[in-house]
């Protein structure tokens, strides 16, 4: 136990504290080193959880949090996420009469993904999972103004408190089943326990984490954040919580003994209905952005697949984390193109971008065949590693389900690409943002064809990461 | 070199795509130049061909050692024909005069990208390798329809791409199921050839080559699975159909003979005769819904069904049975390699004919045609060349692959080799048909002004059809080659 170990977040508790009296004094015009200030401490973050890559992998603090690879990497992608965000946001919240405030909110919903994917204890569960809804329900809403940002805020946190409120009681039948709360020791805990009453406390944690993931039957905010949130927002809130949800529930399913709960078949259906909802709601949407949210929720549906697999093939944790990587980019891309053109949502009016924004068009086509899992951009090895996991647990069907998906899901992508290459361009520029969206919108979209061509550092350290408790 | 085959399109395409708007008109000269630089290596790497059951020439690199993945080319005997095709196909239908819409760069960066992916999916010796060649060479043909296509393109294209694009996942299952079975794991196709991973033709066997043929039956395709071959070749551009008809259906055989014959060995001979009975059937049903077509390009795209089938026949009746007849099944594979290649000389030819026609009537409507002998005799000519080629005329390419893949299958499936000459008669009366229809009886008045071909185009044809010919008075030297792997292969088998 250190505070050493700990680093990361220290950094990133201590730099938001520190960063909201300083915007509460600070003349507005100044307000805007906020985000300069954020990068800084985001960049310092990353650089204290890249020196713990090396470091031997365990738990700290009496077993109750995890410093294995799976939640270094974790916090890597949340903090490269959240710098995209902050690039995204700069210009996006310019005239905002509470800029500064926001990267405070930012940071603390950063905070809350990565210890998410850190937790190894239920108490650590609860608080990573309300910390980025609280902070989640505020950012969506920043726009006061904007009844839609109301109403995706709405929405977002009546779900939330529901199904929030259905994981605490979860979270306290489970600690009065095991006696403890550390996951560690969880497992041999349970094994005697009344099997009906560890099923309810397993279902009832699964809608919270459902929740965060955007999976099914928890799933519906997404759509409505993805189109109503401020546009750097939705592209963080569709990636960051999810990330940290992900890794987290592949940690819980660790305790949870096959031979009394069939975790793994009703994760396997989880992952089915999730992505085939997702994709079936994306089909008919005219609205970019409303098409992003649907894609994002088949997304998760495919990274379930990885926890499914957990255990039974050495590809389950390789596969999330690169496929998670993956995802986040191709997130961050897609949604820094609908960001620097100013959060343009109505597909029509994409039409030509390929000849009046060359670039953003190709970031755009890149993200999408990324989703799709063309080769050889990052989400193609992603998505064959998660095939190759399932098919090695005997889960060939779910592969077959991803694949009919995956084929399914060309449709949309193809509808917003059709108006972007194939379709003249209408009298009058599309309006961009500025510099800073565009980076923040053309990194990610390099990194995707980056890390899918030098996938062996990645993989390379993927396969030794431990996923604690496993 | 074979590494340098690959990337010299790739970097060309790259710089093509990034010329800046005031020298857009560079576009052309610097894609025609690098096009063709592949074509003169490929004649090197011909040259320096030894031949026998395992690819040379290999070049390989370590690339994601962690999941088992090598960047690894090399040539056979089936490979290189192939490779010689596209090596010619590319810069001739490049060169090959297309309405443009004013997007040259675009236009000649993705022909360049599609000829390089072409390159990869067939000197690909790494199964993740090959997968990625392969899936972009459908993103790229997905572009080149949707673009440059007329009629009702995007839907043609999207079509094609949500067909091709299933069976290319169908076959990742595959790739996954030949890949989880090795050990240590690894995606080297040189490999899993010499020690086949799956032997035996259990269920695990079975199921992965059921992945891989939905893959190759899409792609090449036969009955049932050929919906998506008519639209797409009627509303692509010409160039974009010759290549579509000439290289990517290539790739869907080209699988049965590297993938389904040489590393599921046991599982093939379980399915061979299935498989013959589908290509007959397509074989037939090819000829059968040409006979009704009055669309030129459709009618060209259905006789395609045909000749995929008989290359598929070839495939399937050299992997057909154990023992016995080995010079019969390897005359039928030799007969399934020729078959591709006269195929895709032939084919090209035909679809960029259909499209210069297409440019000065803006329609493929046959009968709408007639007495066009006398205003265009070197259209004529070459289209009665290229016609005579496709229904199989003793002395073109595509007699010499009819008679091997018949005479080799005879031994293994006599009845269906029956059926199929039969078909092949149908065959004949259409392509005369179309020569009636488009050259013969009185010149209608609207055509009064019609325009023979210009120089390019005949040039282009004639360098397509002029192969063809030679291939079909002395094959040895195209046979010798592929002999040398087919006579391994099936004596292996």
């Amino acid at each position: 136990m250190s505070l050493v170990s700990i680093l990361p977040e220290l950094i990133l508790l201590g730099g938001a504290v520190a960063l909201l009296p300083l915007v509460l004094f600070f003349p507005w015009r100044l307000q805007n080193l906020a985000a300069h200030y954020s990068l800084f401490v985001l960049a310092l973050s990353g650089a204290a959880s890249v020196a713990m890559l090396g470091d031997p992998q365990g738990s700290t603090f009496f077993g109750t949090y995890s410093v294995d690879d799976s939640a270094v990497w974790g916090k890597l992608i949340i903090l490269a996420v959240t710098m995209l965000t902050v690039a995204l946001s700069y210009q996006w919240f310019d005239r905002d009469k509470r800029r500064g405030e926001y990267y405070v909110l930012l940071l603390m919903a950063a905070l809350g993904g990565i210890i998410l994917a850190g937790m190894t204890d239920l108490m650590e569960l609860v608080l990573g999972v309300l910390l980025t809804s609280a902070t989640g329900y505020v950012l969506t809403a920043y726009h006061r103004a904007s009844a839609r940002s109301g109403e995706a805020a709405i929405k977002y946190y009546l779900l939330g408190a529901l199904t929030n409120g259905f994981m605490v009681y979860g979270v306290v039948l489970l600690f009065a089943l095991a006696g403890t709360t550390v996951l560690g020791t969880m497992r041999a805990d349970l094994s005697t326990a009344d099997p009906f009453a560890l099923i309810v406390a397993v279902a009832l944690i699964a809608m919270g984490l459902a929740f965060k993931l955007g999976a099914v039957p928890a799933h519906a905010w997404m759509p409505d954040v993805a189109d109503g949130a401020p546009a750097p927002v939705a592209a963080f809130l569709t990636a960051a919580p999810k990330i940290g949800a992900l890794i987290a529930l592949s940690r819980l399913v660790a305790v949870f003994p096959e031979s009394q709960v069939g975790w793994r078949p009703l994760v396997a259906v989880l992952a089915a209905a999730t992505m085939t909802v997702g994709n079936l709601a994306a089909l008919r949407q005219e609205d970019v952005r409303r098409l992003l949210g649907w894609s994002s929720v088949s997304q998760s549906g495919y990274a379930l697949m990885a926890v499914v697999a957990l255990g039974r093939s050495d590809l389950a944790v390789p596969s999330l984390l690169f496929f998670l990587l993956a995802y986040a980019l191709g997130n961050m891309a897609a949604f820094g193109v609908v960001t620097e053109l100013r959060g343009l949502a109505d597909r029509s009016r994409y039409a030509g971008l390929s000849r009046t924004r060359p670039w953003l068009a190709f970031v755009l086509l890149i993200a999408f065949l990324s989703f799709i899992g063309i080769p050889p951009l990052a989400g193609f090895a992603g998505k064959l590693a998660l095939f190759g996991a399932v098919i090695q647990s005997g889960y060939t069907w779910l592969a077959v389900v991803a694949i009919i998906n995956t084929a399914l899901s060309i449709a949309y992508y193809a509808r917003v690409i059709a108006p972007v290459y194939f379709s003249a361009p209408e009298p009058g520029l599309a309006a961009t943002l500025g510099i800073w969206a565009r980076v923040g919108a053309v990194v990610p979209g390099f990194l995707l064809i980056l890390f899918g061509i030098v996938a062996e550092p990645l993989f390379h350290s993927f396969f030794s990461a431990q996923l604690l408790p496993w | 070199m074979l590494t340098a085959i690959i990337l010299i399109p790739l970097l060309g395409a790259l710089v093509v795509g990034l010329l800046p708007t005031t020298r857009a008109p560079l576009a052309r000269p610097i894609a025609l130049v690098v096009s063709f630089v592949p074509l003169v290596l490929t004649v090197l790497v011909w040259l320096r061909f030894e031949g026998g059951l395992l690819p040379e020439q290999i070049e390989s690199l370590r690339w994601i050692p962690a999941l088992g993945v090598e960047y690894k080319v090399g040539v056979d005997g089936i490979s290189l024909p192939l490779v010689a095709l596209t090596a010619l196909l590319f810069p001739v239908s490049m060169a090959y005069p297309l309405d443009l819409l004013g997007r040259e760069r675009m236009y000649y960066a993705i022909f360049l990208f599609l000829e390089a992916a072409s390159f990869g999916v067939f000197l690909a010796l790494d199964l993740f390798l090959f997968f990625i060649f392969w899936d972009l060479t459908l993103v790229g043909m997905y572009f080149v329809i949707a673009i440059w296509g007329h009629g009702d393109a995007l839907r043609s294209a999207l079509k094609f791409f949500i067909y091709t694009l299933t069976g290319s996942l169908a076959m990742l299952l595959g790739i996954l199921g030949l890949y989880l079975a090795t050990s240590p794991r690894s995606f080297d196709m040189v490999a899993l050839i010499q020690n086949p991973a799956l032997p035996g033709g259990g269920l695990r066997a079975s199921l992965v080559f059921l992945g891989f043929a939905v893959a190759f039956l899409i792609k090449a395709p036969l009955v049932p699975f050929h919906t998506w071959l008519p639209p797409a070749h009627v509303d692509a551009p010409g160039p974009g159909s010759a290549v579509l008809a000439g290289i990517l259906l290539k790739m869907g055989t080209y699988g049965f003979i590297r993938i389904s014959l040489l590393m599921l060995p046991d599982a093939f001979r379980k399915y061979a005769l299935a498989l013959a009975i589908v290509s007959v059937v397509s074989i037939v049903y090819g000829a059968l819904v040409s006979l009704a077509q009055t669309n030129l390009k459709r009618l060209i795209a259905y006789t395609s069904i045909t000749h995929m089938g008989l290359v598929v026949l070839g495939i399937a009746a050299a992997g057909g049975v154990l023992g016995g007849d080995v010079e019969a099944r390897r005359v039928a594979l030799d007969g399934a390699v020729v078959g591709m290649v006269s195929h895709g000389l032939i084919t090209a030819a035909l679809f960029l004919i259909s499209g210069s026609v297409y440019a000065r009537a803006h329609t493929y409507e046959m009968p709408e045609f007639g007495g066009l002998l006398s205003r265009a005799p070197r259209l004529a000519l070459l289209t009665i060349v290229a016609a005579f080629g496709g229904l199989g005329l003793p002395g073109l390419a595509q007699f010499v692959a009819d008679i091997s893949v018949f005479v080799g299958a005879f031994a293994v499936y006599p009845v269906l080799v029956i059926v199929s000459v039969a078909a092949l008669v149908v065959l004949a009366a259409l392509f005369l048909r179309m020569l009636r229809m488009m050259f013969l009886g009185p010149l209608a008045d609207r055509w009064r002004e019609f325009t023979d071909l210009d120089r390019v185009e005949s040039a282009v044809l004639v360098s397509l059809l002029a192969p063809a010919v030679v291939i079909g008075v002395i094959p040895a030297w195209l046979i010798n080659v592929i002999d040398a792997t087919a006579g391994a292969v099936v004596g292996r088998l």
